[in-house]
């Protein structure tokens, strides 16, 4: 398919979506995910490929947070997403159909698509006592996932809680909840976690996937790196503050309002891996994101801070932070400290003033001179030693 | 008016035995190397320090109040290494080294990959440089101007500006090459931490100790320093402690796992000892601390001579008082001239 065809299908097909919106979007897309824009292309063609990519959406112990945050997604939009760029076959907040009429879809999806479909869950899956902590339809969330998962193409755990428990399993856990990677451990999973994690890395997961054909590069956590592979301290806006020793002492006191950096009330910004100050959250402007708007990051996205370590309790920085702006114990070659090259400096600048003094007070014979040059610098040198 | 001869002698030899009998000292060479009664300090311990220069921002502004080390009248900011753009003073200030305007730096020691740290191969480690607050300190001993002090009480080091003839004496005496001098001054002074002994009427303490995050920089009594230390060398390593935040007896703790220290506390015997004491995850000499330091009070290097000025003083005065009683015996009152 030629660049100009797949444009004008993709004018037809979308309607009331211009060339130029449509386009933007896929570029977007590529460039979140660290792609040529080239890749814009052939996202635009997979997109517009009449068969969209069925997508089942399973739903555990869970808050709805994750497909709420998917709802706020304005590029594109909810209908956009799941009218045209993907084909949701079952999810139990969006589906229209419920109860028995829902199940039967899914089942049909499942049956029709085996071994193409993607698979997305949001939730924790509760283990103890089998699982019967969560069921749907009379089934245990176990159950259903072990059913569903075989015959997924790809396998997308939605947020921090089917990432590796998240809040479900926080301490105690009374219902021993587990990540789907934990559930399903000889399978592959991507993670996205966040809570709710940002849509636009689940989107773009979807996206390389049925554009590629293959999973993006996954970190050993599952996580897409083009997303998780830096910390949120390193992107952060207020990192400038940290690296100058500014920081908010209490919510509202001076620095806070000046925006400072908001370490010392608990920041969990050095130890969580998140695309957070890049991506930003819920397209609502500029800084729109926990800590843009004043709050300390809570670590929502990694396993052992967030739902794990007190909110306000300092992070442990995983790195030398910043690495270059320090003064060093021996700055310019080891063992050689500046002080004894300046010392070097003087002693040369000290004979040859000397010599320059010599001269030009004429001092003595030219057999003195010599003698002046010889000793003088000596003695000048010995009382420069001690300044 | 005329003073005569006898007069004049008569002054001569009062006043130096005056001087002789009081023993005002020019410089106060010989000094107790016992602590002080209250003595604090600081205990700054590596292994727990992130680098945050939380300590070095903070000690700028608490010390550009009166009374503070680095005031100077009609001060409005602190003073920072390099101007930002106007009428943003300030806004980035990274200084490289101790300065008449940075009396407390944190650097940082490197090696190969730099990835672990309080490890010397292949990690990093911070470290901090400020006034260690000597037991006698060398820098005392050596003013002739007595513009350095230290506190009997408290024993911090102190600087009076109006005393200071700008030798710089200081500067050389001092074995960790703290005080510095403003040179870009026209009325220079030189520079040091002071312990932020203005902040005691109020009932504060040091700035870098209130406002270090982590416990890596606490404040108070240098016996409850020394015990602190000496208990944190005794810790296993990876085991898991409550350090004390902001001073070293406070309720508040901060939780973290114990690091490897590797060498005992710097401070206790370093230039006759410290009241500022440091540990850390790796070895001193790597941090830029010089090895060689001498183990003993510095100033009683000084002292075998200074303490004998005095005495010669006193015989030179003697001695050619007799000289010359001896040579003009035989003078009669009023030949002279």
């Amino acid at each position: 398919m030629s660049n100009s065809n797949a444009f004008d299908s993709v004018r037809q097909q979308l309607g009331g979506v211009s060339r130029r919106d449509f386009l933007k979007f896929c570029s977007v897309m590529a460039v979140g995910m660290g792609l040529p824009l080239s890749a814009g292309v052939r996202i635009a063609e997979a997109i517009v490929n009449p068969k969209r990519p069925p997508v089942i959406w399973l739903s555990f112990q869970e808050c709805t947070g994750c497909v709420e945050s998917l709802l706020r997604s304005n590029h594109p939009t909810l209908e956009h997403l799941i009218l045209d760029l993907i084909s949701l076959d079952y999810s139990e907040t969006l589906s229209a159909a419920a109860g028995h009429q829902a199940e039967a879809a899914k089942a049909e999806s499942i049956r029709k698509n085996k071994g193409k479909f993607v698979l997305v869950v949001d939730g924790a899956i509760p283990t103890k006592d089998h699982g019967i902590y969560c069921k749907i339809g009379g089934r245990t969330a176990l159950d259903i996932l072990n059913e569903t998962a075989p015959h997924a193409a790809a396998i997308i755990a939605m947020g921090s809680c089917a990432s590796w428990g998240g809040v479900a399993a926080a301490g105690p856990n009374p219902t021993e909840a587990k990540g789907v990677p934990e559930v399903l451990s000889n399978k592959t999973v991507v993670t996205v976690p966040g809570c709710p994690p940002n849509p636009y890395n689940l989107l773009s997961t979807i996206l390389y996937f049925v554009t590629f054909n293959k999973l993006p590069e996954l970190d050993p956590k599952g996580r897409p790196r083009f997303a998780f592979s830096r910390l949120i301290h390193e992107n952060c806006e207020r990192r400038p503050h940290f690296d100058a020793g500014r920081f908010a002492e209490q919510f509202g006191d001076g620095l806070h309002r000046k925006g400072a950096c908001l370490y010392k009330l608990g920041c969990k910004g050095p130890e969580t891996y998140a695309n957070c100050p890049s991506v930003l959250f819920g397209d609502t402007g500029a800084g729109t994101w926990p800590v843009g708007v004043g709050h300390p990051c809570f670590g929502c996205a990694e396993k052992g801070v967030g739902f794990s370590t007190p909110l306000h309790q300092l992070a442990t920085l995983k790195e030398m932070t910043p690495p270059v702006f320090f003064g060093e114990a021996f700055p310019n070659k080891q063992g050689v400290s500046s002080g004894i090259k300046t010392f070097a400096a003087g002693s040369a600048g000290i004979v040859v003033g000397a010599a320059g003094a010599a001269m030009l007070t004429g001092l003595g014979t030219r057999k003195d001179v010599t003698r002046d040059k010889l000793h003088g610098p000596h003695d000048e040198s010995a009382r420069d030693k001690e300044e | 008016m005329t003073i005569s001869r006898r007069t004049f002698l008569k002054g001569v030899a009062g006043g130096g035995g005056l001087l002789l009998v009081s023993g005002i000292p020019l410089a106060d060479a010989r000094m107790s190397t016992e602590l002080p009664p209250h003595a604090v300090g600081i205990l700054y311990d590596a292994t727990l320090c992130i680098g945050c220069k939380s300590c070095m921002a903070n000690c700028k502004t608490q010390n550009s109040v009166p009374g503070g080390a680095l005031y100077k009248k009609g001060m409005t900011a602190p003073p920072y290494e390099s101007k930002g753009p106007a009428g943003d003073e300030g806004i980035w200030d990274a200084p490289q080294e101790l300065s008449g305007k940075t009396l407390n730096i944190i650097k940082v020691y490197k090696n190969g990959t730099g990835e672990k740290k309080d490890v010397a191969v292949n990690g990093y480690s911070y470290f901090k440089q400020q006034c260690l607050h000597c037991i006698s300190p060398a820098c005392v001993s050596v003013c002739p101007a007595g513009a350095f002090r230290k506190d009997p009480e408290n024993g911090s080091v102190y600087y009076l500006a109006e005393r200071c003839i700008g030798c710089r004496y200081c500067q050389l005496a001092c074995p960790f090459g703290v005080p510095r001098y403003e040179w870009d001054s026209a009325w220079p002074e030189v520079r040091k931490c002071q312990l932020c002994r203005h902040r005691y009427a109020e009932g504060k303490y040091a700035a870098c100790a209130e406002f270090c995050p982590t416990g890596a920089t606490i404040f108070g009594k240098v016996v409850d320093l020394r015990n602190e230390a000496r208990y944190r060398l005794t810790l296993k390593p990876g085991t898991e402690y409550d350090f004390p935040i902001k001073t070293v007896d406070s309720a508040e703790k901060s939780r973290r796992p114990v690091a490897r220290y590797a060498d005992g506390t710097y401070g206790l015997t370093e230039a006759g000892g410290t009241q500022n004491i440091m540990l850390s995850g790796v070895s001193f000499e790597l941090l830029g601390f010089r090895k060689k330091i001498p183990h003993f009070d510095l100033p009683s290097l000084t002292w075998a001579y200074v303490r004998k000025v005095l005495w010669v003083f006193a015989g030179v005065f003697t001695g050619g008082t007799t000289i010359y009683a001896i040579t003009h015996r035989n003078d009669k009152e009023g030949s002279h001239d």
